[in-house]
């Protein structure tokens, strides 16, 4: 059995500056794992570059998908393949109604794979069903996609998807930030209700108290642009003592 | 750049196909000589069986069409039209005739199915004919728009409602034709315009009562019926004291014409408590990859808010021609009038659009509203040019007025020109504007979601003119909103 997402040695280029250099990482279904590092340490980026996103310049390793190489796939396509990625910053997309493109994008994906388009009670029965159990207002999702929601609403309308798509790889970048706690828990727990044998999840994070939340299997530690170290979930404890300092010098 | 290229591919390949169909098969014998003479206004008045006061109308615009000068100021650039070496009257233009949809161009059949066109109106619209018996039930049973219409004709009877091609207006309703016609887009009123009033073709005629609501939206029987009226168009609505009309033109079909020029006159009078909706969907052929080839459109449209309390609204959606020149306009009158002006302008490719408004406030607290969308792509340039003046008499006149333009890609170019005049102090206009490029980001967390990137930016485009999308009569809103995806096919790399 080859592993969901492998990572190979992978460089990154932005506009000329290696921002990732050589780094690896194999995730397995049903597996859980938590990225850490401090701030511009490559975490993003590497998410960005397994969805696809454009403007990045890929000049050494792989990415392997379900055996398959996902860099030779548009983003779309790796969308439909099952690549989930809950953004940092979620956009606003003004006068688009949150359903509509909720509705539009599902069956695109659908499409995509092959398989017919929802019925229009069905999508509306699903969406009622996952917007009920994080507390998303009916009247949120008749508004424009994230426009004028607050942080934490937008971040729920992201698990919101995830939900709803069913991706076999969902990554969270920064989920817990803008959140209260309240708020958190309910992400939190939406995105615990998705964890599965057939899925797995890249948790990208600053603190441990998500991960208290959401209880990884792995813990790695990013440091310019590699992973310099991996654990179990007591890392992340250790880090949270320590600081990321011990690393800097290791990944120099 | 694939899907820039698929589309250069397709749009050159209907060009070849078009004239393997044969457009060149016009009967010699109903053609006007070519170029423009007193004689060819006289062919064409005497083609149309016109009355000796109709000709003499267009010989008077003729002659002074002959003392004016083509109109410089838009910012469009075109080769010299050689006015002599144009048609002014060919007898209703042969489609070429098919026997089955399969002969029709399949990236043409592609585009009607994306615009979710029913089967049997797109033979109509390609130009299939069917076995004489078989036409009539095939026409009544399955194409509603063409049943339907000879239904609403009697309806429309019923109410007192005159809706025929003007042509037949002249002859039947000369008192009204004669009432009208040139009052609110004099003969001498600009240098299109003129050369429309001299050789118009034909165009459609409405009037509507005084107190009638129009009781349908005179629309689904155009589509059809419109096709063939010719370069210059001449279109003359009257809704009465206390009268309502919704009038839909235009065909969200790909409409392609032989004829480069296009020169259309819209008239619109609403009198006292009287309101007039009318709405476009234009989609002529916008030329081929180098910019060659596509349609000027040169169109004056203009409404007459006559009455008190009266209301003229223009919609426009404007996704085709090489080089686009229209303003429509509202003279506002009467007191307590209103005009609006919703407008989505879409140029891609190397099209030119030059569109806007004018609201003339004359009348005493009339208001009006100007909302404009302008969409550029490829190597595009768009302009919205608007006028709003107040009158030395227009107390308490108000305008609001928003312009927004969305650029994508780097090769095209969004313009606002807005002018104001206010000649007394009580008149209140406000305008914003913004200029904005599509967002990268944007379109990655679409494309993120599954989303093509064409069906990406479709998508944020429908969202960015979705407030005059909503004022398009709801059957039609869809097919416009698929028409934006389509005519923007191709403008991301
Ligand atoms: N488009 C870009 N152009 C130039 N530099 C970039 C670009 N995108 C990222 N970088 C740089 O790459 C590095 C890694 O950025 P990235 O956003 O991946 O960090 P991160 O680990 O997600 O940080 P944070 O914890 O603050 O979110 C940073 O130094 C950043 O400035
Ligand atoms: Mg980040």
């Amino acid at each position: 059995m080859s592993a969901l997402l492998e990572v190979k040695n992978l460089q990154v280029r932005v506009e000329d500056r290696e921002i990732l250099h050589g780094l690896s990482l194999t995730v397995n279904k049903g597996e859980v794992h938590a990225i850490m590092g401090p701030n511009g340490s490559g975490k993003s980026t590497l998410s960005h570059v397994i969805a696809g996103k454009p403007g990045y310049e890929v000049t050494g390793g792989e990415i392997l998908f379900k055996g398959e190489d996902l860099l030779e796939m548009s983003p779309d396509e790796r969308a439909a393949k099952g690549v989930f990625l809950a953004f940092q910053y979620p956009v606003e997309i003004p006068g688009v109604a949150t359903m509509t493109f909720l509705r539009t994008a599902l069956n695109a994906q659908r499409k995509a794979r092959g398989e017919t388009e929802l019925s229009t009670p069905d999508f509306l029965k699903k969406v009622r069903e996952v917007a009920a159990s994080l507390n998303i207002p009916q009247d949120m999702l008749r508004r424009g996609v994230n426009v004028g929601f607050s942080g934490g609403e937008k971040k729920r309308n992201e698990v919101l998807q995830m939900a709803l798509f069913q991706p076999s790889l969902c990554i969270l970048d920064e989920m817990d930030s803008g959140l209260d706690i309240d708020a958190l828990r309910i992400a939190a727990d939406g995105v615990n209700a998705l964890r599965s044998s057939d899925r797995a999840m890249v948790v990208i994070t600053h603190y441990q108290r998500l991960l208290n939340y959401i209880v990884p299997d792995y813990v790695h530690v990013m440091s310019k642009g590699r992973v310099v170290k991996s654990g179990g979930k007591e890392l992340a404890l250790e880090l949270e003592e320590s600081g990321y300092a011990q690393f800097e010098e290791q990944a120099a | 750049m694939p899907a820039e290229l698929e589309t250069v591919e397709r749009v050159r390949r209907i060009d070849v196909d078009q004239y393997r169909y044969g457009f060149e098969t016009i009967i010699e014998s109903e053609k006007a000589p070519k170029g423009l003479s007193e004689d060819t206004v006289r062919f064409i008045s005497e083609k149309k069986n016109e009355p000796a006061w109709m000709l003499e109308w267009r010989l008077e615009a003729f002659r002074r069409w002959q003392t004016m000068q083509e109109p410089t100021w838009a910012r469009v650039d075109y080769p010299k039209i050689d006015y002599q070496d144009l048609y002014y009257y060919a007898a209703p233009k042969k489609k070429p005739e098919l026997a089955s949809l399969d002969e029709v161009d399949p990236e043409i059949l592609k585009t009607y199915e994306k615009l979710g066109i029913p089967l049997r109106e797109q033979e109509i619209l390609a130009g299939v004919v069917r076995p004489e018996g078989e036409r009539r039930v095939a026409v009544d049973a399955v194409f509603d728009s063409v049943s339907v219409a000879t239904t609403f004709q009697k309806e429309l009877k019923q109410a007192g409602v005159i809706f025929m091609p003007i042509s037949e207006a002249i002859r039947e309703h000369p008192d009204l034709v004669k009432k009208y016609l040139g009052s609110v887009v004099p003969t001498s009123d600009n240098f299109f315009a003129t050369l429309n009033s001299a050789v118009f073709s034909d165009g459609s005629f409405v009037y509507v009562p005084p107190g009638v609501r129009c009781p349908m939206e005179l629309s689904t029987y155009f589509r059809i019926n419109e096709r063939n009226t010719g370069q210059f168009e001449r279109t003359l609505i009257i809704a009465d004291k206390g009268a309502y009309v919704s009038y839909l033109e235009g065909c969200t079909a790909p409409q392609r014409d032989e004829n480069q020029l296009h020169a259309a006159v819209v008239e619109l009078v609403a009198h006292d408590d009287a309101e007039i909706k009318y709405s476009t969907v234009q989609n002529w052929y916008p030329g081929n990859s180098e910019g060659k080839g596509g349609v000027y459109n040169f169109v004056t449209k203009r409404g007459d808010c006559r009455g008190r309390n009266s209301k003229i609204s223009w919609t426009q959606v404007e996704t085709g021609s090489a080089i686009t020149w229209k303003y429509p306009s509202c003279i506002l009158r009467g007191d307590n009038s209103r005009g609006e002006f919703y407008s989505i302008a879409i140029s891609n490719g190397y099209q030119q659009v030059d569109s806007g408004t004018k609201m003339i406030h004359l009348g005493k607290n009339t208001t009006s509203r100007i909302i404009s969308k302008g969409i550029a792509a490829g190597k595009s340039q768009n302009t919205y040019r608007g006028l709003v003046s107040a009158h030395r008499k227009a107390l308490g006149a108000r305008n609001f007025t928003a312009c927004d333009s969305l650029l994508i890609g780097d090769k095209c170019g969004a313009h606002t020109v807005p002018y104001v005049e206010a000649k007394n102090a009580s008149a209140l206009f406000e305008h914003e504007a913004t200029t904005s490029k599509i967002s990268e980001d944007v379109l990655f967390y679409c494309v993120q979601r599954g989303l093509s990137q064409e069906e990406a930016v479709g998508l944020v485009v429908n969202g960015f003119v979705k407030d005059v999308l909503q004022q398009l009569p709801m059957e039609f809103a869809v097919e416009a909103q698929k028409l934006i995806s389509i005519s923007l096919e191709g403008s991301v790399g």
